[in-house]
């Protein structure tokens, strides 16, 4: 070995308790550094061991290491070129079965292994007996069983992973196939040593051989080059189908998990019935009537529990920041870093963190449904419904999350494995009309609906799921078209979740929300702030000094400061108008003149680009009226006519996701692109939209 | 790619997955040469693999099948794919 440093990588099934043994290992061990995971590529802690600097790479849950998906992908280029000094292969202690075929691979793939029966106490529980030193002899590498969630077993892993990786001497084993695949398997193995003589150990061109007559897209294509090799390839197999009417490959997974068969039979005793996990419970939940609304109230509570319990916690926050911004700004000369201080940075920051409790509580609330097996229940019992609109059975939540706030929503998409669901569901989730547009819905039905005031925002609430919908099939079948992915799902036992575990969900995405949607609500509302700040001279119509000293002179306590109040009103008003902001509004102007939209309403259209609630104290500003009065409502009123005013709902409904969305869409959907896509496409259909409906509007009498 | 020989769309004979009653059991007999084929043989679904349907969901599909000891679900679309015998 050289120096004192090991790479260990965690290697298993989704559901192994994976997660777990690399939380435990990362906290119970002094921690060097932590990389927050980055979309595919696998995560890292470095944790010392004795003398040891261990660097742990977790690699994504995968079932096999085919190079189908990113994942098994990701997972397999690591292996291979990476070459990890130690593999620990964790298991799931009371499903062998299945959880073996992976190590059938990774056996083949001959690096120094470490064998973790992990969730050993469930397995003892079932009534389960391993006999470990038959596994150890069978599978060439150390057994150690484990409970991951109490951290019995993990310093023998650690142990045995730095005895593994310098050993000298590895124990190999092979997994035996069918007559005719291991004859297949020598030919071409022959070939592979003759292209590559004194390169390749006879075990890695038997891996080789068995990835090429798997059809191994990605090999193949490695070995394109030598065409003789890839004609007896194409050869076996057509031979091989031709004779046993199966492929290949699928002959493969049968020879790997008769292997299994045969280890196992040697060294498991397990009893004659073993309960699948939770069948009682299942019929319950999952049951034929009372499944849906217990999932349809499951998801209510986590709703409820994220706005309103979270709410509380966001006006302390509130208020604090108001708190903080207050002082400093009685404390700091007036200036203009002051303003900068105060009302970009700080605005920003408390914008961002004010979602805090909401985030930490949905993640609690979707951590508890992962951990106990229930969140993959809720995707099979909704899978039917979302599948027509070409979204998977998991979009539901992040749907429904999104009435509430788009952010979390759209960090809640990654419940969703498959990329190109995810993609979907976060480019569509900006469309849920989120609780900081209902202010302007309010507003505008309440100013031009009167007593239809609530069935107009009711129509909106319905226009945004379906939008949400019709993009999520528009994208299924244009440029994220792909057939749709298989609904192929696990559903793990239900398991009793550990405070650690939920505890340590919540900490990992509250961090990450507050680093990533920060930096760019951040830089966003400092420029939104410079718009709408600069230029620092406005000509003013009027003297509002002068105005304001007469002003003094009312009698009436009452009258007076309602004349001063409404006075620095109309100079905040006209600023807004003549500041950047503004003359860029009075200037795309044009662009909503068809659909009856003034300058005021494209400037405050504008605001609400760093956040929806923007919208209706723009129209304060703008209209020189308190921001709960009536007289914002009459002047709203007179405004524009109820048909402009019906678009114009329907436009803030759909335009533009706010920058907090869009830092959420970027880190989740994985790039500017899908968050530039996003401003375009909602853009585009918001104005379409409204343009319909004032069109339409036009025509009828 | 490319050997079509005698694999046919095998679907449109035999019994397949999606044939399943509720705790009825069945023998794979045959994988789809799809891609989704190497999937479920990784999850364990290969020749001989014996399968049993646990239930549907409330909306008819997708269904949970036991094997392994274990529940996968799967859509009717691609249970339909894995031809079986009733075991």
């Amino acid at each position: 070995m050289d120096g004192k440093i090991i790479t260990v990588a965690l290697v298993g099934n989704p559901n192994c308790g994976k997660t777990t043994v690399l939380n435990q290992l990362a906290h119970a061990h002094e921690a060097v550094g932590n990389y927050p995971r980055v979309t595919v590529a696998p995560r890292e802690y470095k944790i010392s061991h004795g003398d040891w600097t261990i660097r742990l790479v977790d690699l994504p849950g995968i079932y096999s290491l085919s190079s189908k998906s990113p994942e098994e992908r990701a997972g397999r280029d690591f292996i291979l070129f990476k070459r990890p000094d130690v593999i620990v292969n964790i298991l799931d202690a009371g499903n062998l079965d299945r959880s073996l075929f992976l190590t059938t691979q990774l056996i083949e793939m001959e690096l120094p292994r470490v064998h973790v029966l992990n969730m050993a106490d469930e397995a003892r529980r079932k009534g389960i007996v391993i006999d470990r030193a038959a596994l150890v002899s069978m599978l060439g590498g150390p057994v150690v069983e484990t409970v991951a969630t109490s951290g019995e077993g993990l310093a023998t892993v650690l142990d045995l992973a730095i005895q593994q990786a310098g050993a000298a001497h590895q124990h190999h084993v092979s997994v035996g196939y069918d007559i005719h695949l291991e004859q297949a398997i020598e030919r071409v193995g022959t070939i592979v040593k003759d292209l590559h003589p004194a390169e390749l150990t006879p075990r890695q061109c038997r891996w080789l051989a068995i990835k090429l007559l798997e059809g191994d897209e990605e090999i193949l294509t490695r070995e394109g080059e030598h065409s003789e090799l890839i004609e007896q390839v194409n050869e076996e197999r057509r031979q091989f189908s031709r004779h046993h009417g199966e492929k290949c490959e699928h002959a493969m997974a049968a020879g790997r998990y008769g292997f299994i068969r045969g280890l196992l039979m040697e060294a498991r005793t397990i009893p004659d019935s073993v309960d699948a996990g939770g069948v009682a419970i299942d019929d319950v939940l999952l049951h034929r009537l009372a499944g849906l609304p217990i999932l349809l109230g499951l998801m209510w509570l986590m709703f409820e529990a994220t706005f309103q319990l979270g709410g509380v916690p966001a006006d302390w926050i509130k208020s604090g920041v108001d708190l903080v911004s207050g002082a400093l700004r009685s404390l700091l000369p007036e200036s203009m870093v002051r303003d900068l201080v105060l009302d970009g940075v700080l605005a920003g920051i408390g914008g961002t963190i004010v979602f805090l409790p909401n985030v930490v509580i949905l993640f609690f609330f979707l951590a508890l449904f992962s951990e106990t097996g229930y969140l993959a229940r809720a995707a099979f019992l909704l899978d039917r419904v979302m599948h027509l609109f070409g979204l998977h059975g998991k979009a539901l939540i992040p749907l429904i999350m999104g009435y509430g706030c788009n952010v979390p929503a759209i960090m809640a998409t990654r419940t969703i494995e498959s990329e190109r669901s995810r993609v979907i569901t976060a480019m569509v989730t900006p469309f849920m009309c989120c609780s900081a547009r209902l202010p302007l819905l309010m507003l505008f039905a309440g100013a031009f609906f009167g007593a239809q005031a609530g069935t107009m925002v009711f129509i909106m609430y319905m226009l945004s799921i379906v939008t949400a919908l019709g993009s999520a099939v528009l994208l299924s079948k244009t440029i994220l078209r792909a057939k749709s992915e298989p609904f192929v799902m696990e559903l793990p036992p239900y398991r009793l979740p550990t405070l650690h575990a939920v505890l340590f969900h919540m900490w990992e995405n509250a961090t990450g929300f507050l680093q990533k949607v920060g930096s760019v609500i951040l830089v966003g509302s400092i420029v939104i702030w410079f718009l709408q700040a600069f230029p620092r001279d406005v000509d003013y119509s009027r003297d509002y000094d002068a105005a304001r000293v007469e002003a003094g002179q009312i009698q009436d306590e009452a009258e007076r400061a309602d004349a001063i109040g409404k006075l620095a009103l109309a100079e905040n008003g006209e600023k807004l108008e003549k500041s950047y902001l503004g003359r860029v509004g009075i200037a795309v102007s044009p662009l909503f003149r068809p659909l009856g939209f003034g300058w005021k309403d494209t400037v405050a259209i504008m605001t609400g680009v760093v956040a929806k609630e923007a919208v209706v104290a723009s129209y304060a500003v703008l209209y020189a009226e308190g921001k709960e009065s009536e007289g914002l409502q009459r002047a709203i009123a007179a405004s524009m006519p109820p048909l402009q005013a019906f678009a114009f709902m329907v436009f803030v409904l759909l335009y533009l996701p706010c920058l907090s969305t869009m830092g959420a869409l970027r880190r989740e959907a994985g790039g500017w692109a899908w968050a530039g896509l996003s401003v375009v496409y909602s853009l585009g259909l918001a104005w379409g939209l409204a343009f319909i409906i004032v069109a339409a509007g036009g025509v009828l009498p | 790619m490319g050997y079509s020989e005698d694999s046919g769309t095998g679907n449109e004979r035999g019994m397949t997955l999606a044939d399943l009653r509720p705790g009825q059991k069945g023998q794979v007999l045959r994988l789809p040469d799809e891609a989704i084929g190497n999937s479920l043989a990784a999850l364990g679904l290969v020749r001989g693999a014996v399968v049993a349907l646990g239930r549907k969901a409330p909306l008819g599909d997708p269904r949970i099948y036991s094997l392994l000891g274990y529940q996968l679900s799967l859509r009717e679309a691609e249970a339909r794919l894995v031809g079986i015998e009733i075991c």
